[in-house]
């Protein structure tokens, strides 16, 4: 994953949006709110105004006559700020006033009642929006005041302006946070998912860091690190476990062992059969064998932390091991065929997977033969897929139900199929073992028809060296 | 050959013995890690074989020592953990073979007498030759009566390493471990069928067999005439 789309999938960035999604939501409310009041409130000034301004001038009207209207209008007009004013007589002539005609239209309206028109300022100029009442004096004169709409219109401007600038800080804000946050808080995760990947791959003895800041991320680790104190006990007390049984059960078994060999070798008389011998010897050696697995499934289960991993090459271990066993399928009639893409590298040991592509042959030996007369065939492939590479063995065979594959995997279990064919039952559990210690799975597949066991390994950093004896496992003879 | 047995469990160690010595090699017992080093010291052995768990001193610290004071007698160490780790550690601590218990004589025979007959000398003989069987290990060629026999390479290994050890018995997991670097028992008889292709290239059109099996223990190459 990129660092880029880690950062997206924090619950920092989830947590981010949120609160930039109700930031937003609850400013939008404050400023809609601001506004419309504030709107409310100039226009009720408006009316105000000019209800004051027709009571000022009809008082005037009724006292000076229509020359005083006049005058009055004249002298009020020039002023900065003026209100919109206007005086007709009957026939709509214009005697005073700062605004060119309306119309027949607004002056039919009736009396007293507020409109909002549009309208050129005197002397020509862009049309304005203005909130305009007429009033019928007597003698069929008719007067107009108004008050021009520019401040309602220059206030939502600036509220609109307030709102986007607003925006914009917060969404700087909430994206700086975030990646403050998140680039913390990945920090720290990931040096405890790193630690706990190493963990996982058996090294119990690596602790979680603790910064010593006491924060939750301590506490957390703090608390991780004395849930691994406690695994790695217990992975110390199977281990010594597993080893003392090793050792007390199999010294009898060698002398079991050793006596049966000694009796075969003297003979004499009384003596029990050679065969009787030799067959008790071989039990013994299925015992020693079943108990072998076992010790060594667990061992590979707790991780052995010293399990020399070395960089392979994945076409190359397969071959190795296709060259081993392709004379054994050719034996029982059948053919064994590799098909390997090349240079795809595994960060493993050798032996363990080895010994894991071979159980799965060995069991492609044993239930892989398909019915009829059809001979063996049995395919190693060593594909990529994505992160991983995928070694697999198909045969031809029966294959297991669905219901089965999951079972198939577990110690011990045989399946029904198998009942009377030698085996522990163990030789797919430490397949799975070893692709578990190798951070992959064994998965069962149907490949109809036939069984595709496939071993799915992640992908080796390295590039691969030439394969060979680098596990260091090979001997001075 | 003067084998030293260095073994706790009494019983095991006579009978070990005894087997040896039925085999012809002079043997001695040692019963912990002190007594053990004291002998190995300072008595000249062939081969030691070398318990891992013993009491008083640990079976991979007599061998650490000894290898540390330049003594490169050949050890067997026998452990009963069949372990890869235990293997790589015990071959690190200076072991030349390891062996898992329990294991069948006849496998721990052919393992201390092929250590006892390695040879000593740095030189490395660069031809084998068993009856009229030649194998050039520089030239890569194998030929029988003069007349050359083609191999693969898996075939020439296992056929370099049986004529090396010319005349022993060498066990199956030796076979697996010595030519493919496998380190353990195959379930089935993978070895036999590669044995058998081996013999049908270099018997077969002979009259007389050089690759014999040897019943319960496994194969030898030899000339029986001689």
């Amino acid at each position: 994953m990129t660092s880029l789309g880690k950062l997206f999938r924090t619950t920092a960035f989830k947590l981010a949006l949120i609160y930039l999604a109700a930031l937003t939501l609850a400013s939008g409310a404050v400023i809609v709110y601001l506004s419309q009041n504030t709107a409310s409130l100039l226009h009720e000034q408006v009316v105000e105004t000019v209800d004051a301004e027709i009571s000022g001038l009809a008082e005037r009207y009724r006292t000076g006559g229509i020359r005083g209207l006049v005058a009055t209008i004249d002298a009020r007009a020039r002023q900065p700020g003026a209100s919109l004013y206007l005086v007709t007589d009957f026939a709509g002539n214009v005697l005073a006033g700062n605004v060119e005609g309306f119309g027949e239209r607004v002056f039919a309206g009736e009396s007293g009642e507020l409109q909002r028109v549009s309208y050129a300022p005197f002397g020509g100029g862009a049309k304005r929006e203005a909130f305009v009442r007429v009033f019928q004096l007597s003698g069929g004169f008719r007067l107009l005041v108004g008050r021009d709409l520019r401040e309602h219109q220059f206030f939502r401007d600036l509220l609109s302006e307030a709102m986007r600038f607003w925006l914009f800080v917060i969404a700087a804000l909430g994206l700086v946070t975030w990646v403050f946050v998140s680039r913390r808080v990945l920090k720290r995760i990931d040096a405890m998912s790193a630690t706990g990947q190493r963990i996982m791959q058996g090294d119990l003895s690596e602790r979680l860091p603790v910064d010593g800041s006491g924060d939750e991320f301590d506490r957390l680790a703090v608390s991780l690190n004395a849930m691994l104190e406690r695994i790695e006990a217990l992975m110390q007390g199977l281990k010594e476990v597993s080893d003392n049984i090793a050792h007390d059960l199999k010294t009898p078994l060698t002398r079991m062992r050793n006596r049966l060999e000694e009796a075969m070798r003297q003979g004499g008389e009384g003596a029990p059969s050679d065969d009787a011998l030799s067959r008790t010897i071989e039990d013994c050696d299925g015992l020693i064998r079943t108990f072998d697995a076992l010790l060594r499934i667990a061992r590979i289960e707790a991780g052995s932390s010293d399990a020399a991993l070395v960089d392979l090459d994945a076409g190359a271990l397969v071959a190795e091991v296709a060259e081993l066993y392709a004379p054994v399928v050719e034996d029982v009639g059948g053919s064994l065929t590799v098909e390997a893409a090349s240079g795809l590298a595994l960060h493993g040991n050798r032996e363990l997977l080895v010994q894991a592509v071979i159980n799965l042959i060995e069991n492609a030996l044993k239930y892989g033969t398909p019915q009829g007369a059809d001979p063996l065939k049995v395919t190693l492939a060593v594909t990529r897929s994505g992160d991983g590479v995928r070694l697999s063995v198909r045969d031809h065979g029966p294959g297991i139900g669905a219901a089965d594959r999951a079972r198939a995997v577990q110690r011990f279990v045989r399946l029904e199929a198998s009942r009377n064919l030698p085996g522990s039952g163990l030789g797919l559990s430490l397949v799975n073992a070893v692709a578990r210690l190798h951070g992959g799975q064994l998965v069962l597949e149907d490949a109809a028809p036939g069984l595709r066991a496939v071993l799915e390994l992640p992908l080796g950093k390295a590039k691969a060296r030439k394969q060979g004896n680098e596990g260091g496992l090979g001997d001075g003879g | 050959m003067r084998i030293l047995i260095v073994e706790d469990d009494v019983e095991a160690a006579n009978y070990l013995a005894k087997a040896l010595r039925e085999a012809g090699h002079v043997v001695d017992h040692a019963a912990d890690g002190e007594a053990g080093y004291e002998l190995a010291a300072t008595a000249p052995y062939d081969v030691l074989v070398v318990d891992r768990m013993l009491p008083k001193r640990d079976g991979l610290s007599v061998i650490s020592t000894l290898r540390g004071e330049g003594n490169h007698t050949p050890v067997l160490v026998l452990s009963a953990l069949a372990q890869v780790d235990d293997r790589v550690t015990g071959l690190r601590a200076g072991g030349d073979d390891y062996l898992p218990k329990p294991y069948a004589f006849s496998e721990l025979l052919a393992r201390v007498e092929a250590l006892g007959r390695r040879p000593r000398q740095q030189e490395v003989e660069t031809r084998y030759t068993v009856g009229d069987l030649v194998l050039d290990r520089l030239g890569h060629t194998v030929s029988r009566g003069g007349r050359d026999i083609p191999l693969q390479p898996r075939e020439f290994k296992l056929l370099e390493y049986l004529m090396q050890n010319a005349g022993q018995v060498v066990t199956r997991t030796m076979l697996l471990e010595h030519v493919w670097e496998y380190h353990f028992d195959p379930q089935t008889n993978v070895i036999d069928v590669h044995i058998s292709r081996l013999r049908g290239k270099i018997d077969k059109d002979f009259d007389k067999p050089l690759l014999h099996t040897i019943r319960g223990a496994g194969y030898t190459i030899r000339d029986v005439s001689r």
